[in-house]
């Protein structure tokens, strides 16, 4: 085996193949990752560490490797969003109000990975609740992304919300992480750190039990290092649940297998209106480097229009807001999480313990959304913003007459500096640009690492695809990968 | 003027500066007879352990979701049905957010917009004979809240959350009533409804049923007067001194020269009174949005008129089929006014007992010992076929009334079956003519002055009556013993 002696160099197809053929113990896999994440602290891409019960679960799957039972994803260690809520193990949400919370519950979509023998490494750093681009909100402060410019030691933001998972998996602290992405949380991380990020079809993977920040836009996904690796997870990941009423109900095609025809034929739409003001040449390039390794591969090019994809920042940075402030109102300091000390009168309690347990930006959020909700301003927000959203649905239900996926950039720039974007929220909203249409409209999208900036930071494209067709969207991700090549990767500067 | 509005003239309010009308509408919550919750599937038990029937999602811990209780929108839909209202194939959930300890999750999922059933009505029967109609404007799901528990400790206030995702149904009257025994009877009369449907148990002492009065005031003919909500009133009595308290205080308000505030009160059932609780400007900012853990509801015309054929009969078809069973009226708004009732007297005639008969001897013989004990007719000591055997054996000849009353206390202290205890205590009816007339005989020799008496004066043969009669024991058929006295005193035969 290539990697046998750094088993962290694994792709999770590999290590797969490198378990069930015994070349490598579920036991060193898991040791390897758990020595490499206490030399990485400095990147804090882990709020919570997990390794004595890695090793334990890593034990029992050699047990089971050893006769026979092994399940699809049997010794291979991840990393959790701590958005996730886990039996057992805290799950902070990179919120001072959750930061003693242990839930005594487990997510449905982490249940289905130790089902299926996942093993978990630890919960990873968020933007708090999930809400930033950059990963600089959370209460346990900002993960660094494992990537550096060409030639320089300043630290960058590895993206967000999902900024301590795409750390892990970039800096092989994991083999693959679970995320969640709300207006793009999974794919524009991965994009910094030159992954590959899914987010699959609103109801493919079921809620229950992860925190919640926009309830009709939060969807989980996987982060991974090959489009294959995001085929294999995303199978295990996805399921009906009849605890979610979202979820939806529909067969979970074997993801893996259908990476093979490849888009020979395929209709791949160019929407006009992502060529957006001031993007970066080195943006627009990559695009249509794009086009051509499709195009190379037997796709069939073709220009289409989403007329409305100017509205959906502004509706995005609406119906989000709004629907966090109800769901963060149940942290009150009264039945778990922080509370604040010394008030004796419930108003004080109230303010004092949201006032301590949330940082600026949830606490922005929580008042844009009470704002947008209010009487007299729903209907010029909220309500508009959700026929903004139907507008922008319909636009992709047009487009997908003509085509049957979208190519895009995933980010209008590559990894920007920590502290560079902090001062200015709407800049830092802008990033969102290119990956919240798909959540307004809940289709599935994939960014694969494509290229490296000018810089040499990485790059993605992005794989819109129609309702449940992942199969699709990563078959033309699997090309893009194909197309691009990518192999570059950071080095170890973190190692201590 | 019409003559509804002639009659409800009669039902103003004497002023100082003239004769009022008080308008009420009711926001009545009626908790879902049904073993879970709403959105959980957690119990919901009245009077179990605090904080023993709470799920993750009744606690609002972090990621639940909730999952809607069909059985819940099925009696939703079946009391709209029983209402005679208009069903909404589809309808949305939504959040009225506000804080409060008792509200785990900050905010209460509820129907704003879109309810699932719409506009119905109901009938209701006074006192005097009139039924009056009430318009209903909606009825919808939410979830109840739970309790806050102030006297556990001294410094501290603990929260209960048993009945915290509990379903409740709010169901809204126009408002149509106009006096506080209308608001009664429109309370009663939902109440048997639900009853009937088993939607609801009704219970209003362990809380499934509570009502919100609005109460406005206006000279008659002028448009509404702006009106007080008044909260958790939580019985047909507190309804009615809720509704004259407050008509009351905003005459005196307004005839002082005052304006009324829109304002939320608190009835205190201690003094009857109600006080403020907080004024309009004080209200909250729900910030309604259509919850999005939750699909909009939606069913087909098919399922709707599936549960529609299989209603059971309600109160307003009872009571016409009552009345055409010869009921009067009255008595046949009583028995349907309360479920048990309703049972009862319904088993009492299957069991074989006339209708009228039967009317007849709840009013006037055993709603007034169940009134008198404070008992219920479900709590009662005489079985309804006991009770329809006692008015079989009067209608039979059996028995005489007179002796139904003494057989329907010796049933009610002892117990045991009325045809037995007429045999072996000797109850039977006597119609044996020569025994009458034996003892007819008897009276008459012993009181020669009273028989002259009454061949002057032919009316006063009702003493005679009841001298035979006790000396019968009671047990003489009194028509037959008045025919005999007639005879026996030269008297006409129908005097």
């Amino acid at each position: 085996m290539a990697h046998a002696s750094d088993p962290t160099q694994f792709t999770l197809a590999e290590a797969r193949d490198a378990l069930a053929a015994k070349a490598i113990s579920a036991r060193e896999l898991a040791q390897a990752h758990i020595d490499a994440i206490a030399r990485a602290r400095s990147l804090n891409a882990y709020i919570t560490e997990t390794p004595d019960r890695a090793l334990v679960a890593a034990t029992q799957s050699d047990a089971k490797i050893a006769t026979g039972t092994a399940r699809p994803l049997e010794g291979i260690p991840l990393a959790v969003k701590d958005l996730f809520c886990t039996n057992g193990v805290r799950t902070t949400a990179a919120s001072r109000i959750l930061d003693n919370f242990v839930p005594t519950y487990e997510s449905a979509v982490t249940r289905n990975l130790w089902n299926a023998g996942a093993i978990m490494l630890g919960k990873t750093n968020l933007d708090e609740f999930a809400m930033g681009s950059s990963n600089e909100t959370s209460y346990f402060g900002p993960v660094v992304n494992p990537w550096r410019a060409r030639g320089r030691n300043d630290d960058l933001v590895p993206g967000g919300s999902s900024g301590g998972s795409a750390a892990a998996v970039a800096a092989r602290l994991a083999l693959a992480a679970i995320g969640t992405d709300t207006g793009g949380s999974i794919r524009q991380p991965a994009a910094f750190t030159g992954l590959v990020g899914l987010k699959p079809t609103y109801g493919r993977c079921s809620r229950w039990g992860v925190v919640a920040y926009a309830s009709s836009l939060d969807q989980a996904g996987p982060m991974t290092r090959t489009v294959r690796d995001a085929a294999i997870m995303l199978h295990a990941m996805a399921s009906h649940d009849p605890k979610d009423s979202t979820s939806v109900d529909v067969p979970v095609p074997d993801y893996e297998a259908a990476l093979e025809p490849g888009v020979r034929g395929l209709r791949v739409g160019i929407p006009k209106e992502y060529r957006v003001e001031g993007m970066p040449p080195e943006i627009d390039h990559l695009w249509r480097q794009g086009v051509d390794w499709l195009r190379a591969q037997g796709a069939e090019i073709i220009d289409v229009s989403l007329p409305h994809t100017k509205y959906a920042l502004p509706a995005y940075y609406i119906v989000a807001p709004a629907e966090a402030s109800s769901n963060l109102a149940r942290y009150d300091g009264v039945r778990y999480g922080h509370r604040a000390a010394g008030t004796d009168d419930l108003i004080g309690l109230y303010e004092r313990t949201r006032g301590e347990g949330f940082g600026r930006e949830v606490r922005r959020r929580i008042m844009i959304g009470t704002y947008v909700l209010s009487a007299g301003y729903y209907d010029a927000y909220y309500l508009r913003a959700q026929k903004v959203r139907t507008l922008i649905a319909r636009d992709f239900t047009q487009a997908f007459q003509a085509c049957d996926v979208l190519l895009t950039p995933v980010t209008p720039c590559a990894a920007f500096g920590i502290g560079a974007k902090t001062a200015d929220p709407v800049s830092m909203y802008l990033n969102d640009v290119f990956t919240v249409t798909v959540n307004l409209a809940g289709l599935p999208a994939i960014s694969v690492p494509a290229g490296l900036s000018d810089d040499g930071l990485p790059l993605g494209l992005q794989i819109i695809g129609k309702v449940f067709d992942e199969a699709t969207v990563l078959s033309a991700g699997r090309a893009i990968e194909h197309g691009a090549d990518f192999k570059a990767a950071p080095q170890a500067w973190w190692r201590t | 003027m019409t003559s509804e509005q002639t009659e409800r003239s009669a039902r103003l309010i004497e002023g100082a500066t003239g004769r009022w009308e008080v308008v009420i509408g009711m926001e009545v919550h009626a908790q879902v007879a049904s073993k879970a919750k709403l959105f959980s599937g957690a119990a919901t038990e009245f009077g179990a352990e605090p904080n023993s029937q709470v799920s993750l999602v009744d606690a609002a811990m972090p990621g639940m979701l909730p999952v809607i209780n069909g059985y819940c929108v099925e009696q939703a839909v079946r009391t709209g049905l029983g209402l005679k209202a208009k069903i909404n194939l589809r309808s949305v959930f939504d959040r009225k957010n506000y804080f409060y300890p008792d509200l785990p999750a900050g905010y209460q999922i509820s129907q704003y917009k879109q309810p699932v059933v719409g506009e119905g009505e109901i009938n209701i029967d006074l006192a005097n004979g009139e039924t009056v109609s009430v318009g209903i404007e909606r009825l919808h799901l939410e979830q109840d809240a739970g309790k806050m528990l102030h006297d556990q400790h001294p410094d501290y206030t603990y929260v209960d959350l048993n009945r915290a995702g509990v379903a409740l149904m709010e169901i809204v009257s126009r408002p149509d009533m106009r006096s506080s025994e209308e608001a009664a009877a429109f309370l009663r009369k939902l109440r048997a409804i639900l009853r009937h449907l088993g939607t609801c148990d009704g219970n209003m002492e362990a809380g499934s049923m509570r009502a919100d009065v609005n109460v406005s005031v206006r000279k008659p003919g002028a448009p509404l007067g702006t009106r007080c909500e008044i909260k958790n009133v939580n019985s047909m009595r507190f309804v009615m001194q809720a509704v004259d308290y407050e008509a009351r205080r905003q005459i005196d308000i307004l005839e002082a020269g005052g304006s009324i505030k829109q304002e939320t009160r608190l009835f205190d059932s201690r003094t009857g009174e109600t006080r403020s609780m907080r004024s309009k400007e004080e209200a909250h900012d729900y910030r309604y949005f259509p919850d999005p853990d939750l699909l909009p509801l939606t069913f087909d015309q098919a399922w709707v008129d599936g549960l529609a054929c299989a209603l059971p009969e309600l109160p307003d078809e009872k009571r016409a089929r009552f009345i055409k069973a010869g009921l009067s009226s009255y008595d046949a708004s009583v028995l349907v006014a309360e479920k048990e009732a309703t049972d009862y007297f319904e088993q009492m005639v299957a069991e074989g007992a006339e209708p009228k008969a039967a009317a007849n001897w709840l009013s006037n013989e055993y709603f007034g010992r169940l009134n008198k004990m404070g008992l219920s007719i479900s709590s009662g000591p005489i079985p309804a076929k006991s009770a329809s055997t006692i008015v079989q054996m009067v209608s039979s000849g059996t028995i005489s009334g007179k002796i139904a009353k003494d057989l329907t206390d010796i049933v009610w202290r002892e117990g045991g079956d009325p045809r037995a205890l007429v045999e072996t205590r000797g109850l039977r009816q006597v119609t044996d003519e020569s025994a009458i007339e034996a003892a007819v005989a008897a009276v008459i020799a012993a009181n020669p002055d009273k028989a002259d008496e009454v061949k002057a004066k032919p009316k006063a043969v009702a003493w005679f009556v009841g001298q035979v009669m006790k000396a019968m024991s009671g047990k003489a058929n009194p028509q037959a013993v008045n025919a005999i006295l007639r005879r026996h005193l030269g008297l006409s035969e129908d005097g």
